[in-house]
């Protein structure tokens, strides 16, 4: 309850980037896998995911960040024809 | 009409008394969509923008529901920011006025009491602002010209409260207080300003130092608790309001309470009613009480948040209660003022009898001999003991 009391008046969010701290991937049913043998870097998935959920390191993409992941499928769409590095898996399998 | 005030002492219909006090505080931000019977309170406004007596932002948009979103978006910003409607207009802010006060913010508007269609109607009832009773706003309203213009500056100020934050409607009745001219005080512009203050927002939009995000989705984990927040704050506001108040009083010498308690001392029947017909009521009780009858009057000038103990402590030893209602809730069981007063009194050992009874919809007129009626009734039953009609519509 004390906890509950030091809640920001009227629900505001004090700071900015707190998104990133609040896990939404719950709510995904397809789940992305990448074939990184397939992958070409052209980072068009990073450059479409609207959740920014693509995680790329040293300018190659890794992965999935799968804590705001709402698997959309817009990456496996997007992934170019000839390469198709990308697709949706049914979580409950 | 042309404002020519510039002495302490002038002649003013409400709106334009309203938007002095308004001119007088100097907002920000006021978005406007005039609607009647409020429309002269934006017409003056607009003049004192146009004119550059106010630094104020006018904000022409094209709705009320804009009007409110507006409002809500630029006090997020940290404006202080006012505007005024009726009826219709206040029905269509609805769904704005529950996001204005879960977000805290400290908007103050004038609302001219009008009724609400269908049939479609311009004139006074409380149809409007009781309908939004439950929507987090305070309540304040006003018997007269002079306490409509005072209430804007009593509203701003408990509004603003640190311990409050809440948004605050001041109510007025549409055309019989808002196009009747009455003599009145006004305050200087520097007594305005020492009495409101300045007005910091918390957490504004305009911060892009400090950004932050208002309006977040709250689900199961703490809505509720936002909720409690809020509800707490239109408890702690009644001590707010009643402290402003005082301080008014003693500033400026009128003095002002929650509830206006008119020769209750000893009466046997009392008549409960809001704004401007308790005037009238008050001038039958001058009367009756020169015939030997003892009644009396209470008013209410704060109904948000809900004074139940004051009207309790006022209302303590009245024998009949009629409870006049300009508004009806349409749950055939009398008005929403009726149902909340007898909810108020139910505590005590020796409770009055109350009825309901609703008046002047839609402007018709509630003369003195309606008040008359109703207390020949409530005295009737006093010496019955026996109430016959529990709730009923009076000046039909």
């Amino acid at each position: 309850m004390a906890e509950h009391k030091k809640l920001p008046e009227g629900g505001v969010i004090e700071k900015g980037g707190t998104a990133h701290g609040y896990s939404t991937g719950g709510w995904r049913k397809l789940r992305p896998v990448v074939d990184l043998g397939k992958c070409t870097n052209c980072m068009i998935c990073w450059v479409m995911c609207p959740d920014s959920a693509v995680i790329v390191q040293d300018g190659k993409m890794v992965g999935f960040d799968l804590e705001h992941c709402k698997g959309c499928g817009i990456c496996a769409v997007e992934c170019p024809d000839k390469v198709k590095a990308i697709k949706m898996n049914e979580e409950a399998d | 009409m042309a404002v020519t005030a510039h002495t302490k002492k002038a002649a003013l219909t409400g709106n334009t008394a309203v938007a002095i006090a308004m001119k007088q505080i100097n907002p920000d931000v006021y978005p406007a969509y005039p609607i009647t019977p409020s429309t002269g309170i934006v017409e003056d406004f607009s003049g004192f923008v146009a004119d550059g007596s106010v630094d104020t932002e006018l904000i022409t948009v094209e709705s009320e529901h804009s009007a409110m979103s507006a409002c809500i978006g630029a006090s997020a910003a940290g404006a202080r920011v006012m505007t005024a409607t009726s009826s219709q207009g206040l029905a269509l802010m609805w769904e704005m006025l529950y996001i204005a006060s879960g977000m805290r913010l400290p908007i103050v508007i004038a609302d001219v009491n009008r009724a609400l269609s269908a049939p479609i109607n311009i004139h006074c009832d409380h149809s409007d602002s009781m309908g939004a009773r439950d929507a987090g706003w305070l309540q304040l309203y006003a018997e007269t010209v002079q306490e409509a213009y005072d209430n804007v500056f009593m509203a701003m100020r408990i509004a603003e409260n640190a311990k409050v934050m809440l948004p605050a409607m001041v109510c007025m009745d549409g055309f019989i207080t808002s196009h009747a001219i009455e003599n009145l005080d006004l305050l200087s512009d520097e007594e305005v300003r020492g009495f409101v203050g300045e007005y910091k927002g918390r957490n504004s939009l305009l911060d892009t130092d400090n950004p932050v995000t208002w309006g977040a989705m709250v689900l199961q984990d703490h809505y509720i608790t936002f909720k409690h927040q809020q509800s707490e704050a239109m408890t702690r506001a009644k001590g707010v309001a009643a402290g402003v108040m005082k301080e008014f009083g003693e500033k400026f010498g009128r003095p002002y309470g929650l509830i206006d308690a008119y020769r209750l001392e000893d009466a046997e029947a009392a008549i409960v009613i809001m704004n401007s017909a308790a005037g009238t009521t008050k001038v039958v009780v001058d009367d009756l009480r020169k015939q030997g009858k003892k009644v009396g009057v209470l008013r209410l000038r704060l109904f948000r948040p809900f004074p139940f103990k004051e009207i309790a402590d006022a209302l303590r030893g009245v024998k009949v209660v009629a409870v006049l209602d300009r508004a009806d809730s349409m749950n055939s069981f009398g008005g929403p003022l009726f149902n909340e007063l007898r909810s108020a009194l139910y505590d005590l050992d020796n409770r009055p009898k109350v009825m309901s009874r609703i008046y002047g919809l839609g402007g018709r007129d509630y003369k003195v001999k309606d008040a008359v009626e109703v207390f020949e009734e409530l005295l009737n039953i006093s010496k019955t003991g026996k109430i016959d009609t529990m709730t009923k519509y009076i000046t039909l």
